[in-house]
């Protein structure tokens, strides 16, 4: 057993009928860490994170969470988590400070205005806190969310895909947030198809491929898989772009002519 | 663990009331279509029908309320497929709460709402001319069994909201159910339709359930039917709840 708020993922398995999504998942998330999962659109990054978060039950494996398992302690891992979905959870008709206010609630928590006012100004919301969240950007609603997901100190967040669809500016809005929750020592699990937001925002990388871990490291360990032969051509550092491409097996050069 | 269902029911209910305030118009529509039926029927149709030494308004009224209710869940159905489908469901399976919470936030908000409608309709009615002889007790009667019958087309109305795939699914359902009460005592006497037709019209819930309610308007005794009327309501609420929860269940897991 890894340190009480981590993650450990042993031998997951999980298919849609007969679609294998994945097939034997290991992977050790250790607490007070921003671990990336990195891995293409159709990966399994949001299965592996449904399954941590209680919302579908594993084929095979087991995945424990801050020492809890995720199908026979359940309602313990609940305790432990947020979740930040892929697509941003928030209640539409109510208002930015409704939304953290109802989640205050719901987490039992003494003083949920207070709470949430917090977050608001934390979160730079503070403005828009009386506006119906329908009326939101897609970088504010994100935001909120992220803040929702905060309310009650969870050891362990997840975060799937938490700037796919949003605009640069916002991106880097969402990085900061991120970044200052790694100092708060909480355990960050982030999916990502971007690479250069793995970089940015993780302590370690793991590549879902094909239903596995291809590869699990730190941004130096990971350089270092790549073949020494390409180093020559290149004047800059490999981005971690190329790593993944050198692990994945593809052509880099068939791969960026399609960019 | 039961003080965190009461506790997060509350929570869950009081927010999906202030979506209702925050869209009147959804009770404003629940009532339209009834109160629009009222009006055709008492000022078109009802000099041919002939439903005996009543008023037609009093005779329509209890069919116009089951309606009422049969399209006010839609929009039951409708607030939780919203949920389930813009990822708020999974933000709250997620969390530390009562696992029952979130039906029930939805289904009281369902009674809530759906009174409010026969309150408008049976305000229209008022107005149209409809009067009752109904003291405190026939009212509270009433009140129960429409109540009832609410949460049973609510259960009901829970399924399509936690497994449609878009929004025409949600509504769907419910078309059926608004028919229902044209194939029964609601419109006409059963007495005038052909055999197969009076068969279906005397055995389906519709029947039972509007006589009730005319007779405990009308003043009158409640017979035998009153009976089987609050049988068709808990049997219907107790299936539907039922297979609404194993639908749940199936969803959370
Ligand atoms: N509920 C589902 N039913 C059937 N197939 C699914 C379902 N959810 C996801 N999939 C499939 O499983 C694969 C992995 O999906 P997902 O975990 O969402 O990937 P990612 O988040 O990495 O993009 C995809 O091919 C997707 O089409
Ligand atoms: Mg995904």
């Amino acid at each position: 057993m890894t340190t009480p708020a981590g993650i450990e993922i042993v031998g997951l398995t999980k298919a849609y009928g007969d679609h294998a999504v994945l097939e034997g998942v290991d992977l050790v998330v250790s607490a007070g860490t921003i671990h990336a999962l990195l891995g293409s659109n159709g990966a399994g990054k949001t299965t592996v994170v449904k399954i941590l978060s209680t919302l579908l039950r594993p084929d095979g494996g087991s995945a424990a969470v801050a020492g809890h398992d995720v199908v026979t302690a359940a309602a313990r891992v609940r305790e432990s988590i947020s979740l930040t979905g892929q697509f941003a959870a928030v209640d539409e008709i109510l208002t930015g400070r409704e939304n953290l206010v109802l989640i205050a609630e719901l987490r039992r928590i003494a003083d949920p205005g207070g709470v949430a006012d917090a977050l608001l100004t934390r979160f730079d919301l503070t403005g828009v806190a009386g506006q119906r969240v329908a009326t939101y950007s897609g970088g504010l609603r994100r935001r909120l969310d992220i803040a929702m997901s905060l309310i009650g100190e969870p050891p362990v967040l997840f975060l799937d895909e938490p700037t796919t669809g949003l605009d640069p500016q916002s991106r880097l809005e969402v990085w900061k947030t991120v970044r200052e929750l790694a100092g708060h020592g909480t355990t960050v699990l982030l999916t990502t198809q971007y690479l250069d937001e793995a970089e940015q925002l993780a302590d370690r990388i793991a590549v879902l491929h094909d239903g596995r871990i291809i590869a699990d490291g730190t941004l130096a360990e990971l350089k270092q898989l790549l073949p020494p032969t390409t180093v020559e051509y290149v004047e800059k550092q490999p981005s971690l772009e190329d790593i993944f491409l050198a692990i994945v097996g593809h052509d880099g050069a068939a791969t960026k002519e399609t960019r | 663990m039961t003080t965190h269902v009461v506790h997060d029911t509350d929570v869950l209910l009081r927010r999906s009331l202030r979506h209702i305030l925050r869209s009147p118009d959804t009770i404003i529509t629940t009532a339209v279509t009834p109160i629009a039926m009222l009006l055709l029927f008492v000022y078109v149709f009802g000099s041919a029908i002939d439903v005996g030494s009543d008023s037609y308004v009093n005779y329509l009224l209890p069919g116009i309320l089951l309606i009422t209710v049969a399209s006010g869940i839609a929009y039951t159905a409708f607030r939780l497929f919203t949920d389930v489908s813009g990822g708020v469901f999974e933000r709250f399976q997620s969390m530390p709460i009562a696992r029952p919470a979130f039906l029930w936030g939805h289904v009281l908000t369902s009674v809530v709402a759906n009174l409010t409608s026969l309150v408008i309709v049976v305000i229209v009615a008022l107005l149209m001319g409809f009067r009752t002889g109904a003291g405190v007790l026939a009212w509270l009667a009433v009140l129960g069994i429409m109540v009832l019958f609410t949460l049973a087309l609510t259960w009901l109305a829970v399924i399509p909201g936690l497994t449609a795939k878009s929004v025409d699914g949600v509504s769907g359902f419910s078309y059926p159910l608004i028919f229902l009460p044209f194939v029964s005592s609601a419109f006409v006497p059963t007495e005038g339709m052909p055999a197969p037709v009076r068969w279906f019209a005397e055995h389906q819930p519709v029947t039972p359930i509007v006589n009730t309610i005319r007779d405990l308007f009308a003043g009158q005794p409640v017979g035998g039917e009153g009976v089987i009327a609050v049988a068709w309501c808990v049997g219907l609420l107790l299936v539907a709840y039922a297979l609404a929860m194993r639908t749940y269940r199936r969803k959370i897991t």
